[in-house]
Protein backbone atom coordinates (compact mmCIF):
# COMPACT_ATOMS: atom_id res chain seq x y z
CA UNK A 1 0.00 0.00 0.00
CA UNK A 2 1.42 3.16 -0.73
CA UNK A 3 1.38 6.05 2.11
CA UNK A 4 2.12 9.92 1.73
CA UNK A 5 5.71 10.41 2.67
CA UNK A 6 4.46 12.39 6.18
CA UNK A 7 2.96 8.95 6.99
CA UNK A 8 5.40 6.86 6.81
CA UNK A 9 8.02 9.02 9.13
CA UNK A 10 5.47 9.20 11.28
CA UNK A 11 4.92 5.17 11.32
CA UNK A 12 8.54 4.70 11.60
CA UNK A 13 8.74 7.32 14.91
CA UNK A 14 6.33 5.59 16.26
CA UNK A 15 8.25 2.33 15.76
CA UNK A 16 11.33 3.99 16.82
CA UNK A 17 9.58 4.80 20.49
CA UNK A 18 7.51 1.66 20.84
CA UNK A 19 11.16 -0.10 20.44
CA UNK A 20 13.14 2.57 22.76
CA UNK A 21 10.37 1.81 25.64
CA UNK A 22 10.34 -1.97 25.28
CA UNK A 23 14.32 -1.91 25.97
CA UNK A 24 13.91 0.31 28.92
CA UNK A 25 11.33 -2.56 30.12
CA UNK A 26 13.40 -5.25 28.85
CA UNK A 27 16.93 -4.22 30.54
CA UNK A 28 14.93 -3.96 34.10
CA UNK A 29 13.14 -7.31 33.49
CA UNK A 30 16.82 -8.89 32.62
CA UNK A 31 18.01 -7.48 35.81
CA UNK A 32 15.48 -9.11 37.95
CA UNK A 33 15.93 -12.29 36.13
CA UNK A 34 19.50 -12.63 36.20
CA UNK A 35 19.15 -11.83 40.21
CA UNK A 36 16.18 -14.40 40.48
CA UNK A 37 18.20 -16.98 38.51
CA UNK A 38 21.47 -17.11 40.71
CA UNK A 39 19.72 -15.52 43.90
CA UNK A 40 16.62 -17.64 44.40
CA UNK A 41 18.06 -20.68 45.93
CA UNK A 42 19.42 -19.42 48.83
CA UNK A 43 16.34 -16.92 49.59
CA UNK A 44 14.23 -18.17 52.90
CA UNK A 45 13.40 -17.04 56.13
CA UNK A 46 16.09 -17.76 57.38
CA UNK A 47 18.35 -16.28 55.43
CA UNK A 48 16.40 -13.28 56.20
CA UNK A 49 17.18 -13.69 59.91
CA UNK A 50 19.96 -15.40 60.50
CA UNK A 51 23.32 -13.98 61.46
CA UNK A 52 26.18 -14.51 58.34
CA UNK A 53 28.33 -17.26 59.12
CA UNK A 54 32.01 -17.81 57.58
CA UNK A 55 32.29 -14.15 56.24
CA UNK A 56 29.08 -14.49 54.60
CA UNK A 57 29.30 -17.71 52.41
CA UNK A 58 27.12 -18.96 54.55
CA UNK A 59 23.98 -17.49 57.34
CA UNK A 60 21.79 -15.14 56.56
CA UNK A 61 21.57 -11.66 56.75
CA UNK A 62 19.18 -10.31 59.55
CA UNK A 63 21.51 -8.23 61.41
CA UNK A 64 22.08 -6.74 58.18
CA UNK A 65 18.91 -5.66 57.12
CA UNK A 66 17.94 -4.13 60.50
CA UNK A 67 21.26 -1.88 60.26
CA UNK A 68 19.94 -1.33 56.85
CA UNK A 69 16.91 0.12 58.38
CA UNK A 70 18.28 1.72 60.99
CA UNK A 71 20.44 3.63 59.03
CA UNK A 72 17.25 4.80 56.39
CA UNK A 73 15.36 5.55 59.37
CA UNK A 74 18.09 8.31 60.90
CA UNK A 75 18.61 9.49 57.69
CA UNK A 76 15.07 10.04 56.98
CA UNK A 77 14.18 11.55 60.58
CA UNK A 78 16.54 13.95 59.38
CA UNK A 79 16.33 14.56 56.12
CA UNK A 80 12.62 15.07 55.55
CA UNK A 81 12.28 17.70 58.38
CA UNK A 82 14.89 19.56 57.07
CA UNK A 83 14.31 19.16 53.57
CA UNK A 84 10.36 20.06 53.73
CA UNK A 85 11.12 23.29 55.65
CA UNK A 86 14.06 24.39 53.00
CA UNK A 87 11.44 23.51 50.13
CA UNK A 88 8.49 25.44 52.12
CA UNK A 89 11.41 28.24 52.30
CA UNK A 90 12.20 28.13 48.81
CA UNK A 91 8.72 27.95 47.30
CA UNK A 92 6.70 29.99 49.39
CA UNK A 93 8.93 32.60 51.04
CA UNK A 94 11.89 33.05 49.69
CA UNK A 95 11.46 35.35 45.97
CA UNK A 96 12.84 33.43 43.07
CA UNK A 97 15.01 36.19 41.76
CA UNK A 98 16.37 37.04 45.49
CA UNK A 99 19.54 36.46 46.60
CA UNK A 100 18.61 33.67 48.98
CA UNK A 101 16.31 31.57 46.82
CA UNK A 102 19.04 32.29 44.08
CA UNK A 103 22.06 30.93 46.48
CA UNK A 104 20.48 27.93 48.55
CA UNK A 105 19.36 26.58 45.15
CA UNK A 106 22.55 26.96 43.69
CA UNK A 107 24.27 25.28 46.39
CA UNK A 108 21.66 22.18 46.21
CA UNK A 109 22.80 22.02 42.57
CA UNK A 110 26.22 21.99 43.19
CA UNK A 111 25.74 19.34 46.65
CA UNK A 112 23.26 17.06 44.18
CA UNK A 113 26.61 16.65 41.52
CA UNK A 114 28.90 15.41 44.31
CA UNK A 115 30.03 12.05 44.26
CA UNK A 116 28.88 9.69 46.62
CA UNK A 117 32.51 8.83 47.95
CA UNK A 118 33.35 12.42 48.69
CA UNK A 119 30.18 12.85 51.09
CA UNK A 120 31.65 9.33 52.62
CA UNK A 121 34.93 11.38 53.59
CA UNK A 122 32.79 14.40 54.91
CA UNK A 123 30.37 12.48 57.21
CA UNK A 124 33.56 10.57 58.42
CA UNK A 125 35.41 13.83 58.69
CA UNK A 126 32.76 15.41 60.83
CA UNK A 127 30.48 12.68 62.11
CA UNK A 128 32.82 9.92 63.00
CA UNK A 129 36.15 11.96 63.59
CA UNK A 130 35.27 15.48 64.30
CA UNK A 131 31.51 15.08 66.49
CA UNK A 132 33.35 11.38 67.90
CA UNK A 133 30.24 9.30 66.60
CA UNK A 134 32.87 6.61 65.12
CA UNK A 135 31.56 4.21 62.69
CA UNK A 136 28.11 4.32 63.83
CA UNK A 137 24.69 3.50 62.33
CA UNK A 138 24.57 7.27 63.36
CA UNK A 139 27.63 8.66 61.32
CA UNK A 140 26.35 6.55 58.46
CA UNK A 141 22.53 7.97 58.32
CA UNK A 142 23.64 11.06 59.41
CA UNK A 143 25.99 11.26 55.97
CA UNK A 144 23.05 9.91 53.77
CA UNK A 145 20.82 12.51 55.02
CA UNK A 146 22.95 15.49 53.73
CA UNK A 147 23.28 13.19 50.48
CA UNK A 148 20.17 13.30 49.87
CA UNK A 149 19.15 16.46 50.83
CA UNK A 150 19.16 18.39 47.70
CA UNK A 151 17.18 15.77 45.86
CA UNK A 152 14.31 15.78 48.44
CA UNK A 153 14.38 19.41 48.51
CA UNK A 154 14.12 20.22 45.14
CA UNK A 155 11.64 17.56 44.08
CA UNK A 156 9.38 18.87 46.98
CA UNK A 157 9.73 22.48 45.74
CA UNK A 158 8.67 21.43 42.12
CA UNK A 159 5.95 20.12 44.01
CA UNK A 160 5.20 23.18 45.76
CA UNK A 161 5.23 25.48 42.61
CA UNK A 162 3.44 23.37 40.63
CA UNK A 163 0.33 23.71 42.95
CA UNK A 164 -1.60 26.49 40.92
CA UNK A 165 -1.64 30.48 42.35
CA UNK A 166 -5.31 30.42 42.17
CA UNK A 167 -5.65 28.31 45.47
CA UNK A 168 -2.47 30.78 46.98
CA UNK A 169 -4.99 33.86 45.76
CA UNK A 170 -8.16 32.55 47.36
CA UNK A 171 -6.76 31.60 50.64
CA UNK A 172 -5.09 35.36 50.76
CA UNK A 173 -8.39 37.14 50.06
CA UNK A 174 -10.34 34.73 52.29
CA UNK A 175 -7.98 36.26 55.19
CA UNK A 176 -6.58 32.60 55.89
CA UNK A 177 -3.60 32.22 57.21
CA UNK A 178 0.03 31.33 55.52
CA UNK A 179 0.46 28.65 57.94
CA UNK A 180 -3.15 27.22 57.22
CA UNK A 181 -3.00 27.23 53.73
CA UNK A 182 -0.07 25.50 53.60
CA UNK A 183 -1.16 22.94 55.79
CA UNK A 184 -4.26 21.92 54.76
CA UNK A 185 -3.99 22.75 51.20
CA UNK A 186 -0.81 23.62 49.81
CA UNK A 187 0.97 20.60 51.18
CA UNK A 188 -1.75 17.88 50.04
CA UNK A 189 -1.13 19.63 46.85
CA UNK A 190 1.99 18.95 46.47
CA UNK A 191 1.79 15.61 47.42
CA UNK A 192 2.87 13.81 44.16
CA UNK A 193 6.01 15.80 44.34
CA UNK A 194 6.67 15.05 47.89
CA UNK A 195 6.03 11.66 47.26
CA UNK A 196 8.82 11.41 43.79
CA UNK A 197 10.92 13.41 46.72
CA UNK A 198 10.78 10.57 49.20
CA UNK A 199 11.25 7.73 46.89
CA UNK A 200 14.87 8.91 45.20
CA UNK A 201 15.69 10.15 48.54
CA UNK A 202 15.14 6.26 50.08
CA UNK A 203 16.31 4.71 46.54
CA UNK A 204 19.96 6.79 46.40
CA UNK A 205 20.42 5.78 50.72
CA UNK A 206 18.81 2.62 50.38
CA UNK A 207 21.62 2.09 47.26
CA UNK A 208 24.62 3.65 48.80
CA UNK A 209 28.13 2.01 49.53
CA UNK A 210 30.79 4.36 48.98
CA UNK A 211 29.21 6.76 51.89
CA UNK A 212 28.60 4.10 54.38
CA UNK A 213 32.29 2.34 54.17
CA UNK A 214 33.35 5.52 55.84
CA UNK A 215 30.70 6.27 58.39
CA UNK A 216 28.73 3.29 59.49
CA UNK A 217 31.25 0.74 58.66
CA UNK A 218 31.03 -2.77 57.69
CA UNK A 219 30.92 -4.75 60.82
CA UNK A 220 28.02 -7.61 60.36
CA UNK A 221 26.96 -8.48 63.76
CA UNK A 222 23.54 -7.19 65.36
CA UNK A 223 23.65 -3.51 66.22
CA UNK A 224 22.61 -3.26 70.22
CA UNK A 225 22.55 1.30 69.51
CA UNK A 226 22.78 3.49 66.85
CA UNK A 227 26.19 3.99 68.30
CA UNK A 228 27.44 0.59 66.71
CA UNK A 229 28.61 0.40 63.48
CA UNK A 230 26.46 -1.78 61.11
CA UNK A 231 26.99 -2.79 57.63
CA UNK A 232 24.59 -2.02 55.11
CA UNK A 233 22.76 -4.40 52.23
CA UNK A 234 24.72 -2.63 49.67
CA UNK A 235 27.88 -3.14 51.64
CA UNK A 236 27.52 -6.27 52.26
CA UNK A 237 26.49 -6.92 48.58
CA UNK A 238 29.97 -5.43 47.29
CA UNK A 239 32.09 -7.78 49.78
CA UNK A 240 30.44 -10.92 49.24
CA UNK A 241 30.78 -9.90 45.50
CA UNK A 242 34.36 -8.22 45.35
CA UNK A 243 36.07 -10.10 48.57
CA UNK A 244 34.96 -13.43 49.33
CA UNK A 245 35.35 -16.25 46.93
CA UNK A 246 32.28 -18.30 46.93
CA UNK A 247 30.27 -15.66 48.06
CA UNK A 248 28.26 -14.69 44.70
CA UNK A 249 25.20 -16.49 45.49
CA UNK A 250 24.49 -15.00 48.61
CA UNK A 251 25.38 -11.80 47.04
CA UNK A 252 22.61 -12.06 44.59
CA UNK A 253 20.47 -13.23 46.78
CA UNK A 254 20.81 -10.25 48.90
CA UNK A 255 20.29 -8.06 45.90
CA UNK A 256 17.05 -9.52 45.69
CA UNK A 257 16.41 -8.87 49.14
CA UNK A 258 17.29 -5.28 48.38
CA UNK A 259 15.12 -4.59 45.19
CA UNK A 260 12.57 -5.91 46.85
CA UNK A 261 12.67 -3.63 50.26
CA UNK A 262 12.77 -0.86 47.75
CA UNK A 263 10.25 -1.70 45.96
CA UNK A 264 8.34 -2.20 49.30
CA UNK A 265 8.99 1.05 50.16
CA UNK A 266 8.09 2.63 47.20
CA UNK A 267 4.73 0.97 47.41
CA UNK A 268 4.34 2.28 50.55
CA UNK A 269 5.37 6.12 50.74
CA UNK A 270 2.87 6.39 47.99
CA UNK A 271 0.12 4.48 49.72
CA UNK A 272 0.60 6.36 53.20
CA UNK A 273 1.28 10.03 51.19
CA UNK A 274 -1.54 9.94 49.71
CA UNK A 275 -3.69 8.45 52.37
CA UNK A 276 -2.60 10.89 55.10
CA UNK A 277 -1.84 14.38 52.93
CA UNK A 278 -3.73 13.90 49.59
CA UNK A 279 -6.88 12.53 51.49
CA UNK A 280 -7.55 16.46 53.05
CA UNK A 281 -7.86 17.53 49.72
CA UNK A 282 -10.05 16.62 46.52
CA UNK A 283 -8.54 16.24 43.17
CA UNK B 1 -14.61 54.47 51.43
CA UNK B 2 -12.62 57.38 50.04
CA UNK B 3 -9.39 56.34 48.41
CA UNK B 4 -6.23 60.17 48.21
CA UNK B 5 -3.88 60.44 45.79
CA UNK B 6 -2.94 56.79 45.17
CA UNK B 7 -0.20 55.45 43.26
CA UNK B 8 1.47 52.27 42.38
CA UNK B 9 3.92 51.32 40.79
CA UNK B 10 5.77 47.55 39.99
CA UNK B 11 9.51 47.92 40.27
CA UNK B 12 9.93 50.99 38.30
CA UNK B 13 7.10 51.02 35.82
CA UNK B 14 4.05 53.39 37.02
CA UNK B 15 0.83 51.47 36.75
CA UNK B 16 -1.46 53.97 38.42
CA UNK B 17 -1.78 57.58 39.91
CA UNK B 18 -3.15 60.43 41.13
CA UNK B 19 -6.26 58.20 42.01
CA UNK B 20 -8.76 59.93 44.11
CA UNK B 21 -12.23 58.33 44.39
CA UNK B 22 -15.28 58.11 47.09
CA UNK B 23 -16.91 54.97 47.33
CA UNK B 24 -20.42 54.83 48.64
CA UNK B 25 -21.21 52.47 51.30
CA UNK B 26 -23.63 49.35 49.83
CA UNK B 27 -23.89 50.61 46.21
CA UNK B 28 -21.90 48.79 43.27
CA UNK B 29 -19.58 50.84 41.62
CA UNK B 30 -18.59 49.85 38.38
CA UNK B 31 -14.93 50.35 37.07
CA UNK B 32 -14.73 50.37 33.42
CA UNK B 33 -12.29 51.07 30.99
CA UNK B 34 -9.93 49.26 28.65
CA UNK B 35 -7.35 46.85 29.14
CA UNK B 36 -4.16 47.57 30.86
CA UNK B 37 -5.23 50.66 32.43
CA UNK B 38 -4.93 49.53 36.11
CA UNK B 39 -8.62 48.78 37.23
CA UNK B 40 -7.62 45.19 38.65
CA UNK B 41 -4.49 46.87 39.90
CA UNK B 42 -6.76 49.51 41.62
CA UNK B 43 -9.06 46.86 42.82
CA UNK B 44 -6.16 44.69 44.77
CA UNK B 45 -5.05 47.98 46.90
CA UNK B 46 -8.67 47.90 48.12
CA UNK B 47 -7.69 44.40 50.05
CA UNK B 48 -4.04 44.99 50.00
CA UNK B 49 -3.59 41.40 47.69
CA UNK B 50 -0.90 44.26 46.05
CA UNK B 51 1.39 42.72 49.07
CA UNK B 52 1.61 39.69 47.55
CA UNK B 53 3.20 41.01 44.42
CA UNK B 54 7.17 41.33 44.59
CA UNK B 55 8.19 44.73 43.87
CA UNK B 56 4.78 46.69 44.02
CA UNK B 57 4.83 49.86 46.22
CA UNK B 58 1.71 51.41 46.91
CA UNK B 59 1.48 55.41 48.29
CA UNK B 60 -1.58 57.58 49.18
CA UNK B 61 -4.01 56.60 51.29
CA UNK B 62 -6.90 54.41 51.39
CA UNK B 63 -9.56 55.02 53.90
CA UNK B 64 -11.68 52.70 55.45
CA UNK B 65 -14.27 53.49 58.53
CA UNK B 66 -11.67 55.98 59.03
CA UNK B 67 -8.60 54.03 59.25
CA UNK B 68 -6.27 53.98 56.30
CA UNK B 69 -5.30 50.08 55.19
CA UNK B 70 -2.74 51.05 53.70
CA UNK B 71 -0.99 51.43 56.48
CA UNK B 72 1.47 48.86 57.82
CA UNK B 73 0.10 47.93 60.78
CA UNK B 74 -3.55 46.64 59.74
CA UNK B 75 -3.98 43.07 60.64
CA UNK B 76 -4.47 41.61 57.03
CA UNK B 77 -6.51 38.65 58.19
CA UNK B 78 -9.09 40.79 59.58
CA UNK B 79 -8.87 43.13 56.30
CA UNK B 80 -9.38 40.64 54.25
CA UNK B 81 -12.65 38.82 56.05
CA UNK B 82 -14.07 42.88 55.85
CA UNK B 83 -13.23 43.27 52.24
CA UNK B 84 -14.33 40.17 50.19
CA UNK B 85 -12.81 39.41 46.64
CA UNK B 86 -13.64 37.61 43.91
CA UNK B 87 -11.65 36.53 40.70
CA UNK B 88 -12.12 36.50 37.24
CA UNK B 89 -11.74 32.56 36.76
CA UNK B 90 -13.63 30.71 39.84
CA UNK B 91 -11.12 29.78 41.91
CA UNK B 92 -12.54 27.30 45.02
CA UNK B 93 -10.10 25.10 47.08
CA UNK B 94 -9.26 21.53 46.43
CA UNK B 95 -11.63 20.61 48.78
CA UNK B 96 -15.37 19.43 49.03
CA UNK B 97 -17.94 21.98 48.10
CA UNK B 98 -19.50 21.99 52.53
CA UNK B 99 -15.72 22.38 53.22
CA UNK B 100 -14.45 25.17 50.79
CA UNK B 101 -17.31 27.36 52.97
CA UNK B 102 -16.49 25.37 56.24
CA UNK B 103 -12.70 25.48 56.26
CA UNK B 104 -12.41 29.68 56.19
CA UNK B 105 -15.24 29.81 58.81
CA UNK B 106 -13.03 27.04 61.25
CA UNK B 107 -10.25 29.34 60.25
CA UNK B 108 -11.49 32.27 61.16
CA UNK B 109 -12.82 31.25 65.07
CA UNK B 110 -15.91 29.02 64.22
CA UNK B 111 -15.59 26.41 66.81
CA UNK B 112 -18.04 24.06 66.07
CA UNK B 113 -19.30 22.51 63.09
CA UNK B 114 -23.29 22.57 63.35
CA UNK B 115 -22.42 26.18 63.54
CA UNK B 116 -20.47 26.02 60.41
CA UNK B 117 -22.64 23.84 58.70
CA UNK B 118 -25.33 26.12 59.04
CA UNK B 119 -23.61 29.08 58.01
CA UNK B 120 -22.66 27.73 54.76
CA UNK B 121 -26.00 26.32 54.11
CA UNK B 122 -27.20 30.37 54.32
CA UNK B 123 -24.15 31.29 52.26
CA UNK B 124 -25.64 28.51 49.48
CA UNK B 125 -28.97 29.26 49.77
CA UNK B 126 -27.86 33.36 49.64
CA UNK B 127 -26.26 32.72 46.15
CA UNK B 128 -29.16 30.17 45.15
CA UNK B 129 -27.02 27.22 44.89
CA UNK B 130 -28.15 25.35 47.77
CA UNK B 131 -31.24 23.26 45.80
CA UNK B 132 -28.23 22.76 43.07
CA UNK B 133 -25.78 21.10 45.44
CA UNK B 134 -27.27 19.85 48.61
CA UNK B 135 -27.42 16.35 47.78
CA UNK B 136 -23.74 16.19 47.06
CA UNK B 137 -22.33 18.88 49.48
CA UNK B 138 -19.26 16.39 49.62
CA UNK B 139 -18.21 16.13 46.54
CA UNK B 140 -15.25 18.07 45.26
CA UNK B 141 -15.76 22.02 44.06
CA UNK B 142 -14.22 21.47 40.88
CA UNK B 143 -17.09 19.05 39.39
CA UNK B 144 -19.08 22.16 39.40
CA UNK B 145 -19.62 24.04 36.55
CA UNK B 146 -18.13 27.48 35.89
CA UNK B 147 -20.94 29.35 36.69
CA UNK B 148 -21.97 26.70 40.07
CA UNK B 149 -18.29 27.48 40.92
CA UNK B 150 -18.38 30.97 40.74
CA UNK B 151 -21.43 31.62 43.10
CA UNK B 152 -20.04 28.91 45.71
CA UNK B 153 -17.20 31.59 45.42
CA UNK B 154 -19.39 34.07 46.17
CA UNK B 155 -21.35 32.70 48.98
CA UNK B 156 -18.03 31.51 50.50
CA UNK B 157 -17.04 35.52 50.85
CA UNK B 158 -20.46 36.22 52.05
CA UNK B 159 -20.18 33.12 54.83
CA UNK B 160 -17.16 35.55 56.04
CA UNK B 161 -19.96 38.43 56.49
CA UNK B 162 -17.77 40.94 54.74
CA UNK B 163 -18.77 44.70 54.12
CA UNK B 164 -17.00 45.37 50.94
CA UNK B 165 -16.89 42.63 48.16
CA UNK B 166 -14.19 42.99 45.30
CA UNK B 167 -15.31 41.50 41.39
CA UNK B 168 -12.53 41.23 39.28
CA UNK B 169 -14.39 40.60 35.66
CA UNK B 170 -16.46 37.67 37.91
CA UNK B 171 -18.76 36.97 34.94
CA UNK B 172 -15.91 36.95 31.69
CA UNK B 173 -14.83 33.58 31.99
CA UNK B 174 -18.62 32.13 32.24
CA UNK B 175 -21.22 31.35 29.25
CA UNK B 176 -23.76 33.92 28.42
CA UNK B 177 -26.24 31.56 30.78
CA UNK B 178 -24.53 31.90 33.47
CA UNK B 179 -22.69 35.48 33.35
CA UNK B 180 -26.79 36.11 33.72
CA UNK B 181 -26.98 34.41 36.84
CA UNK B 182 -24.06 35.54 38.65
CA UNK B 183 -24.90 39.29 37.20
CA UNK B 184 -28.48 39.22 38.60
CA UNK B 185 -26.71 37.65 42.18
CA UNK B 186 -24.84 40.60 41.73
CA UNK B 187 -27.03 43.17 41.62
CA UNK B 188 -29.19 41.60 44.65
CA UNK B 189 -26.47 42.60 47.01
CA UNK B 190 -27.08 45.83 46.46
CA UNK B 191 -27.72 47.66 49.28
CA UNK B 192 -26.27 44.94 51.69
CA UNK B 193 -22.69 45.38 50.66
CA UNK B 194 -20.55 47.47 49.10
CA UNK B 195 -19.84 46.04 45.73
CA UNK B 196 -16.73 47.46 43.82
CA UNK B 197 -16.77 45.45 39.73
CA UNK B 198 -14.16 45.77 37.38
CA UNK B 199 -15.61 44.97 33.79
CA UNK B 200 -15.47 45.35 30.79
CA UNK B 201 -18.70 44.42 30.02
CA UNK B 202 -20.59 48.13 29.44
CA UNK B 203 -24.21 46.99 28.96
CA UNK B 204 -23.59 44.83 32.43
CA UNK B 205 -22.32 48.13 34.09
CA UNK B 206 -25.21 50.18 32.29
CA UNK B 207 -27.85 47.00 34.16
CA UNK B 208 -25.85 46.49 37.61
CA UNK B 209 -23.90 49.72 38.71
CA UNK B 210 -25.53 52.69 40.98
CA UNK B 211 -22.20 54.59 40.52
CA UNK B 212 -19.55 54.50 37.50
CA UNK B 213 -15.85 55.02 37.75
CA UNK B 214 -13.75 55.90 34.12
CA UNK B 215 -10.07 54.79 34.22
CA UNK B 216 -7.53 55.67 31.50
CA UNK B 217 -4.08 55.42 31.35
CA UNK B 218 -2.77 59.05 31.03
CA UNK B 219 1.06 60.32 31.31
CA UNK B 220 2.17 56.33 31.31
CA UNK B 221 -0.10 55.25 34.39
CA UNK B 222 -3.92 54.72 34.89
CA UNK B 223 -5.90 57.38 36.57
CA UNK B 224 -9.64 58.36 37.36
CA UNK B 225 -10.77 60.63 34.19
CA UNK B 226 -14.11 60.71 35.63
CA UNK B 227 -16.76 59.34 38.66
CA UNK B 228 -20.25 59.41 39.14
CA UNK B 229 -23.61 58.27 39.11
CA UNK B 230 -24.12 55.47 36.32
CA UNK B 231 -26.97 57.58 34.67
CA UNK B 232 -25.42 60.83 34.54
CA UNK B 233 -21.57 59.16 33.20
CA UNK B 234 -23.79 56.48 30.50
CA UNK B 235 -26.14 59.68 29.59
CA UNK B 236 -24.01 63.05 29.85
CA UNK B 237 -20.26 61.93 30.16
CA UNK B 238 -18.32 65.25 31.21
CA UNK B 239 -15.35 63.75 30.16
CA UNK B 240 -14.25 63.56 26.12
CA UNK B 241 -12.20 60.23 26.67
CA UNK B 242 -15.82 58.73 28.12
CA UNK B 243 -17.95 59.69 25.66
CA UNK B 244 -15.27 58.48 23.20
CA UNK B 245 -15.35 55.43 24.98
CA UNK B 246 -18.89 54.58 25.41
CA UNK B 247 -19.67 55.20 21.82
CA UNK B 248 -17.14 52.40 20.90
CA UNK B 249 -14.84 54.87 18.94
CA UNK B 250 -11.32 54.76 21.99
CA UNK B 251 -10.29 52.05 23.98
Amino acid sequence: MMLPTGQWSDRVMALVVWAIALMVVGVFFWIVADLVRHGVEHLSWQFLTDSPRDAGRAGGIGPILVSTLLILAVCLAVSVPIGLATAILLAEFARADGWLGRSIRRSLDVLAGVPSIVFGLFGNALFSIYLGMGFSILSGGLTLACMVLPLLIRSAEEGLLAVPDDYRKAGAALGLSRSAMLWRILLPAATPGLVVGLILSTSRALAETAALLFTSGYVDRMPESLFDSGRSLSIHIYDLAMNVPGGEGRAYATAIVLLGLLITINILTFWIADRWLGGRITR
Amino acid sequence: MTVHDLAVSYGAKPALHNVDLSIHRNCITAIIGPSGCGKSTFLTCLNRMTDLVPGCHVTGRVEMDQTDITNGTVNLIALRRRVGMIFQKPNPLPLSIRKNLTFPLKQHGLRRRSERDAEAEIALRRVGLWEEVKDRLNAPASGLSGGQQQRLCIARALALDPKVLLMDEPCSALDPIASGVVEDLIASLRGKYTVVVVTHNLAQARRIADDVVMFWVRDGAGTVVESGRAQQVFESPGSEITAAYLRGERG
